[in-house]
């Protein structure tokens, strides 16, 4: 088991590594002259000639790219371009916030969507089954700011129960923190429930169609009971694949979301990052953004090993 | 009810009906949109009226006009996307399956590099490295989205590759064109169109989230996502504006959804229950 685990971290870990190639290249290196592409129409030779001081444009790309990696290892990202500021000051606070908003929402989405995923198995076929395919088919069909703008229109203009902006303050205790982001965090949670309830119901269903399900069925057991001691356990790897598979998409799901609620998140930092051209802060951006999903794919390979016996013990 | 000999089922009819509405919306714009769309004619964010059945935008336009129009770039830049997506990655995909060897294992490899972050951030990369226009999205897009037809086009194709008939074909002694084109392509074509209409789907909400932040189709030229954000300020005011393009991207995708749906019902059933 020890070598199949440390397989897998080996190739995330060359995975990341390759990935980090990619970033430093599409950002600086293949489009060419790109002191003048982020200038733009303000593209005069004193202007580019500071840039590329800045960005170090003169040396070569690889020797960019290992003091880049080495200083990011670090946390040293350098200076955006925008505001002079260190990049690893303006990503801390961002990236907390984005991952508080991302466990906010998981905290309330998993168990929601096992829970309404086995019922769904349960009572297959059933008024409640076919109202949770045609919901979910809905909610898989919607983009993240339609039901963001529904949910303000409604629950924060129309009867102000919550705050439409997701302000953020320091001094606010814990419990307004939660109310601050409730709307966001349930645009979040109706996006990725859809797709996790879906994939509970049908890993539950495939198990049941086993002979030892008969079996219990045939002794006499309650539905609730197999479910629950017999299908859901064996159910568990593909299930823990699809939240492990959806927690990494909340990472990118918020960047949508935080533009709906206006949340100063890490998502939001990267897309105007990317519409100002601020190159250092986009690497950043993207590399942490990698690191977590990359992170989260390699936790779920783990638990799907660990939980599953003829994984554990290869012959 | 009927369709090349495949019964219809209730769900797949809305569905083809909701695609029909959309798309004959968006090619007929200019006949039947009831006004211009870039012509201011009133306030700000008037209400809907039997003028304006769907009430003015941001700046006085027409809104029910700059849908119908704002399709064209909708739909059209998706189609664009997928077909690219669908060129590159069946020709990469059955060259993976027939070849085997370094082939596929380079191409396999490529994929696995390329999906392990999420395909957002790879687009966001990319458009910050080599701007945002209209060329750059539908290339990234279609890149992007290549790799993941590729994975179903080589899955389909290494299924195929071994039957009978294809070993037949080889040991015919037919080249490797007639061998892709003649005897792998016409079967792998419905699991194919299921996976098209799923693609067109993912493309098409992906072009409209990118031009919601900004990033994808530019001013003046106006799709669902853009018209969306543009709108976005008359939220606050209690105003709905915004909801009518973004209903429009649902509506669009519910119907391609349904219609996915029954192609995978009928696929996935055994020969000759669906007479």
């Amino acid at each position: 088991m020890l070598k199949l685990l440390g397989q897998r971290l080996a190739l995330g870990f060359l995975t990341l590594i390759v990935v980090s190639v990619l970033i430093f290249a599409v950002t600086e290196w293949l489009p060419g002259d790109i002191a003048t592409n982020i200038l733009g129409q303000q593209a005069t030779p004193e202007n580019v000639a500071a840039i590329r001081a800045e960005l170090g444009l003169d040396r070569p790309p690889q020797e960019r790219y290992v003091e880049w990696l080495l200083g990011a290892v670090q946390g040293d990202f350098g200076q955006s371009l925008a505001n002079k500021r260190p990049v690893g000051d303006v990503i801390g606070p961002r990236l907390w916030n984005t991952l508080f908003l991302a466990v906010y929402a998981a905290v309330v989405a998993v168990p929601l969507s096992v829970l309404l995923g086995v019922l769904a198995a349960i009572y297959r076929n059933s008024v409640y089954d076919r109202a949770v395919n045609i919901g979910t088919l809905a909610a898989i069909s919607m983009p993240e700011f339609f039901i963001g703008y529904i949910l303000i229109l409604f629950l924060a203009v129309q009867f102000r129960w919550f705050p439409a902006i997701a302000t953020f303050k320091p001094e606010q205790s814990f419990g307004q923190h939660l109310y601050s982001t409730f709307l966001p965090m349930l645009t979040l949670v109706l996006v990725v429930i859809a797709h996790m309830m879906r994939m509970t119901r049908t890993s539950v269903l495939a198990v049941m169609s086993s002979p030892y399900i008969e079996m219990a069925l045939l002794k006499g057991l309650s539905k609730s009971r197999i479910v629950v001691r017999h299908a859901l356990p064996n159910a568990l790897a593909p299930i823990i694949n699809v939240i492990a598979l959806n927690l990494a998409y909340l990472i990118v799901g918020v960047v949508v979301v935080e533009a709906v609620f206006t949340y100063n998140g890490l998502g939001r930092l990267m897309v105007d990052a990317v519409s100002k051209r601020d190159v250092p802060v986009v690497q950043a951006c993207g590399l942490i953004f990698a690191v977590v999903f990359i992170g989260l794919n390699l936790i779920a390979d783990v638990l799907s090993i660990l939980s599953n016996p003829r994984l554990r013990h290869p012959r | 009810m009927k369709l090349f000999g495949l019964r219809l089922t209730s769900t797949a009819l809305v569905g083809i009906f909701i695609i029909l509405a959309c798309v004959g919306g968006a090619v007929f714009a200019p006949w039947i949109a009831p006004h211009d769309p870039n012509l201011p004619l009133g306030g700000r964010w008037g209400p809907p009226s039997a003028e304006h059945w769907l009430g003015l935008d941001q700046i006085g336009r027409d809104m029910l006009s700059r849908i119908l129009y704002g399709g064209r770039i909708s739909i059209g830049l998706a189609l664009l996307a997928t077909v690219l997506a669908f060129v590159v990655g069946i020709v990469t995909g059955f060259a993976a399956a027939v070849f085997g060897g370094w082939v596929d294992i380079a191409f396999s490899r490529i994929a696995d590099v390329v999906l392990s972050i999420p395909i957002l951030m790879s687009a966001l990369i990319i458009i910050s490295g080599f701007g945002t226009t209209t060329t750059v999205l539908v290339l990234t897009i279609g890149f992007l989205y290549s790799v993941l037809v590729f994975r179903v086009a080589r899955a389909v194709a290494m299924n195929i590759a071994v039957l009978d008939y294809v070993e037949v074909a080889r040991l015919r002694g037919e080249g490797l064109m007639w061998v892709i084109l003649r005897e792998i392509l016409p079967n792998a074509l419905p699991p194919l169109a299921a996976e098209f209409g799923l693609r067109f789907c993912f493309a098409f909400l992906f072009i409209a989230a990118l031009s919601f932040l900004g990033l994808g189709v530019q001013p003046p030229d106006a799709d669902w996502g853009s018209m969306v954000k543009e709108s976005a300020l008359a939220i606050p005011a209690g105003i709905a504006a915004p909801l009518y393009p973004a209903a429009a991207i649902a509506l669009l995708t519910i119907g391609v959804n349904l219609v996915v749906d029954w192609l995978l019902s009928i696929y996935s059933r055994p020969q000759g229950e669906n007479a």
